[in-house]
């Protein structure tokens, strides 16, 4: 087998091919401060480096066309000027990890998300009009996401937060299983949105392994579909605060009423420790 | 059977693969035929969850004027005649060969150290107690020996009215290079992009794997390997690809062709539930759940994986139980799609009916003239 073992010619199948993006200015068109990119035939790095070679010209508000499935957007953001934030339109499909490492810049997608919105996002806004897949907000630990529809496994996995820093996600609809795993910290609101009424929330083993932060599940959940390392607690005024703000938020990008969603019975799951598996692995 | 006589096991086990694929497939469930744009032009958009050392397609649908018998399609690794005078040899004594030709390439496209590759039209020539065995059967236990015993031929596919297209290179590339489309047309066409890691990137590791019309594209690594494939030797299936998809392949031709479980079933029996949801069952599904663990356990696919499998008239996708690889569907009108990513489905269909993703170890399974994959809905997000 030796002799067919062909990894000496391996090809890169990110960056092969990959035209500088000077070459690519018949896929930009500026007026101003607006750009539009057309992303049809973009490779991920191509996109990017247009997104960021746009912003370096100090355009500040950017709608990208024809997207499908380009990984990454948004990443790679560090301007000059760390004041200075961009807005990105997306239409239709980003690719997986959209604005992972996001430097607090505003991606509104007009359409689903793959895997991986918000990977270990710092600061910003990811407003999705859609649904997003597995693991959104992973390692996520700033800014604020909002997913107007369902999100799939794992979502919030390892979120995090540190001093002021406290990331947030607001999701519209359901989730699948797995939801909060070994969360560490921030803020998750799920709303449940699209299930009828008494209708289970779909996700099960939510929180397992969570040792910080706090979810508010609106709607119902059986007890057996929560992690075993979370608790479930009543609302209290500062949690009815926070709630009220985000779900403000929420409604306001996708034109809920705030109210009707408020009336809804929240309940709060909290870690039961801060180190759930201390005893099984320390000794 | 004739397995028994011919073959001992393997006590070697050769190294197991690591992957993240990219997966596709699309089918018309009314059954009319296409070309393969949409499978070719999908995987393209998912180009980089392959590294170039693996693609392949199955098409259904694809020999309409020979779909009588079984098309056996070979390769012939470093172009090996004597191997394919061997397999002649061979087909000639225990098939009637209808018409056989190479199978059309196109020379100009770059692919690496490419095989001969064959297709033959047989029909079984049963001897003596070969009449006792179903013409499946016979046809395994025949491909079984040709993969085992002749040096340097392995079957890509052995179905009839369908073939697998594989080789060492990026999908578009071995579509290209074997011309798919221009030359054929199926209801129902996978695909897949491989990303192997620790095994070689050879021809026949290639996916789909298949046997008779059962192919398999699989994104994963299936840590059970070992087990699945000493249960699969009891049954005489014997794994020589080197790579461990090859279980999924003959375990689907186990457990729904030779025991007649529908995928409903065996997608309990690979990605089974968790013992303690179980406990929140009813009582006849907690029976039933339980039953399968014990009779099948050593057919459960441990691991990370995401499948697509496909033989005539159905297709299905499945995810182990906590999802650790994505699968997502989608529907506009008849064309039902599986996809390793939603961009990948939207790119050839934009205007989608409905995407959704299954729960894990949920199948989606799409059915010619059913309207079954909705089944998967209300479960999914």
């Amino acid at each position: 087998m030796s002799n067919l073992n062909v990894k000496f010619g391996l090809r890169d199948m990110f960056l092969d091919g990959v035209r500088p993006a000077a070459t690519l200015v018949k896929y930009v068109s500026t007026n101003g401060t607006s750009a539009e990119i057309d992303a049809l035939g973009l490779k991920h790095k191509e996109l990017n480096d247009l997104l960021r070679a746009v912003a370096l010209q100090g355009v500040t508000r950017i709608t990208v066309k024809n997207v499908f499935g380009q990984r990454y957007i948004g990443t790679r953001l560090y301007l000059p000027d760390p004041e200075k934030k961009v807005e990105i339109k997306i239409f239709k499909n980003p690719g997986n990890d959209l604005g992972a490492f996001l430097n607090g810049h505003r991606i509104i997608v007009y359409g689903n998300a793959q895997d991986g919105v918000g990977n270990t996002m710092d600061d910003g806004e990811i407003i999705i009009h859609g649904r997003a897949g597995d693991i959104a907000a992973m390692s996520m630990r700033g800014g604020k996401i909002f997913i107007r529809d369902n999100v799939g496994y794992r979502a919030a996995i390892h979120m995090k937060e540190y001093a002021g820093k406290v990331p947030v996600l607001v999701i519209g609809g359901t989730a699948q299983d797995f939801f909060g795993e070994y969360m560490a910290g921030g803020i998750v609101i799920l709303l449940g949105l699209n299930l009828k009424e008494n209708e289970r929330h779909k996700a099960r083993y939510i929180g397992t392994g969570m040792h910080g932060g706090v979810i508010y599940l609106r709607g119902c959940v059986e007890e057996y579909q929560l992690g075993k390392e979370v608790g479930v607690r009543e609302l209290n005024e500062r949690d009815r605060e926070i709630v009220e703000r985000y779900v403000g938020e929420f409604s306001a990008h996708f034109g809920f009423s705030a109210d009707e969603i408020c009336k809804g019975k929240f309940q709060k799951l909290l870690p039961v420790s801060k180190r759930p598996y201390g005893k099984i692995y320390a000794y | 059977m004739l397995a028994k006589r011919f073959f001992a096991s393997e006590r070697h086990l050769p190294d197991k693969d690591h992957e993240a694929c990219g997966l596709f497939g699309v089918m018309d469930i009314s059954g009319k035929r296409f070309g393969g744009e949409m499978a070719i032009n999908a995987i393209k958009n998912i180009k980089v969850r392959g590294n170039g050392l693996g693609g392949g397609f199955a098409v259904y649908g694809l020999y309409p004027d020979y779909k009588d018998y079984y098309a056996l399609q070979i390769m012939f690794q470093n172009k090996n005649a004597a191997a394919k005078e061997k397999v002649e040899d061979f087909l000639v004594e225990h098939f009637n060969i209808v018409y056989d030709e190479e199978i059309p390439t196109n020379p100009g496209v770059n692919v690496f150290c490419p095989p001969l590759v064959w297709r033959y039209f047989v029909a079984p020539k049963k001897k003596g107690e070969d009449h006792g065995m179903s013409d499946d059967d016979y046809v395994v236990s025949r491909v079984m020996y040709i993969n085992t015993s002749i040096e340097d031929a392995y079957v890509f596919s052995s179905g009839k009215d369908m073939g697998v297209f594989k080789g060492v290179g990026f999908p578009e590339e071995i579509a290209a290079y074997f011309l798919l489309d221009e030359l054929y047309e199926g209801y129902l066409w996978t695909v897949h992009s491989r990303f192997p890691t620790n095994t070689p990137g050879w021809w026949g590791g290639a996916h789909p794997f298949s046997i008779l019309d059962w192919t398999v594209v699989h994104n994963g690594e299936i840590s059970s390997y070992g087990t699945n494939r000493r249960f699969l030797e009891m049954h005489n299936y014997y794994c020589t690809l080197f790579t461990d998809t090859e279980v999924m392949a003959y375990a689907v031709d186990l457990l729904m062709r030779r025991q007649g479980l529908p995928i409903e079933v065996v997608s309990r029996i690979f990605a089974p539930p968790m013992w303690d949801l179980l406990e929140h069952m009813e009582e006849k599904e907690k029976k039933l759940y339980t039953t399968l663990r014990m009779v099948y356990a050593p057919l459960l696919i441990n691991g990370p994986f995401t499948v697509i499998v496909a033989h005539h008239n159905e297709m299905f996708g499945l995810t182990d139980r906590i999802r650790l690889r994505p699968i997502t569907a989608g529907a506009r009108g008849d064309l039902v799609f599986l996809s390793s990513e939603e961009a990948a489905i939207r790119c050839v269909c934009p205007d989608l009916d409905l995407a959704w993703t299954p729960r894990g170890g949920e199948p989606v399974v799409v059915r010619l003239g059913s309207r079954d994959h909705l089944l998967s809905l209300p479960e999914s997000v």
